[in-house]
């Protein structure tokens, strides 16, 4: 009697398991293809170019209203920064003690240091500001906001900014060509803009004897 | 500074009213908890401009108009 309903139960632990196959199969299947549709839609929200633009020209209007003129003027027209070294002073600690140097600040690449009077380049200085955060899936700051967080560093805390910095010798990331050929052009723009305000003060000055 | 974002408006107020002054203390102190850093943009006398880095309330000069907040320097990797 009991050989008899055990092999009952599983004759029909056998012909449900075939009848509810295909049912599993399927439930599968609907979950597989909403977990795949879920993650496109992650994807889709992560990048938004127009959102992206939006924060950089936020970002942009930003750095514009901390920097100086000039130093806005030569972001937009060359796309880099140039600050001016804070160790140069005769009395300051620190092997560049009294020697004139500068600093190159490019969006999301390392800082440049280097000697503005030959042209030397020194080391590069590795630095993110990554917000682990990821409010849009991305820990990466739009470029301008990561020029001005690295300017505030370097005018605000230099030795803060260096010390957490990764010291790498010239051409590690960058080009030692491409920087070159920037701080050619940043003489050039720079050439340009005094000769510029030299025509426009003589300008003025011409004015009253024309009057 | 936001990823995606730049630049948002997190908290204002004015110091000399004790009630907000208070709402900007508290904010500042959050900011700088979930790992934030922050620094003060200036305009000297010579009219060059600047920014100072501050660690407490106290650091930031009374009459500042912002603080900007933006994630902690870490060293970057090569790519």
């Amino acid at each position: 009697m009991i050989v008899a309903l055990s092999a009952t139960a599983i004759v029909v632990l056998a012909l449900l398991w075939e009848v509810s196959m295909p049912w599993i199969d399927r439930r599968l299947d609907a979950r597989r293809a909403r977990r795949e549709l879920r993650r496109a839609g992650d994807r889709a929200g992560a990048y938004d170019p127009g959102r992206e633009r939006r924060a950089e020209q936020r970002a942009r209007e930003l750095l514009k209203s901390c920097v100086n003129d000039e130093e806005w003027a030569m972001y937009r027209d060359l796309g880099f920064l140039r600050v001016w070294g804070g160790q140069s002073d005769p009395d300051a600690p620190g092997d560049l003690r009294g020697i004139d140097y500068a600093y190159l600040i490019y969006p999301h690449k390392p800082i440049v240091a280097y000697l503005p009077q030959t042209g030397r380049l020194l080391n590069e200085y590795c630095v993110e500001f990554p917000d682990e955060t990821r409010p849009y899936g991305s820990p990466r700051l739009p470029d301008s906001d990561d020029v001005l967080a690295k300017w505030m560093m370097l005018q605000g805390d230099e030795r803060r900014i260096i010390s957490e910095a990764n010291l790498h010798l010239p051409g590690r990331q960058l080009d030692p060509r491409q920087i070159q050929r920037d701080l050619w052009r940043l003489g050039r723009w720079e050439r340009e803009r005094m000769a510029r305000s030299a025509r426009a003060g003589a300008g003025q000055l011409a004015e009253p004897a024309d009057g | 500074m936001r990823p995606g974002f730049g630049e948002q408006l997190i908290a204002e107020g004015d110091v000399e009213v004790p009630e907000e002054e208070r709402a900007l203390i508290e904010e500042f102190r959050r900011q700088l908890d979930r790992g934030m850093w922050a620094a003060v943009p200036m305009t000297r006398t010579d009219g060059r401009r600047e920014a100072e880095m501050v660690r407490t309330f106290g650091e930031i000069p009374r009459d500042t108009p912002r603080v900007i907040f933006f994630p902690r320097a870490a060293g970057g990797s090569v790519r």
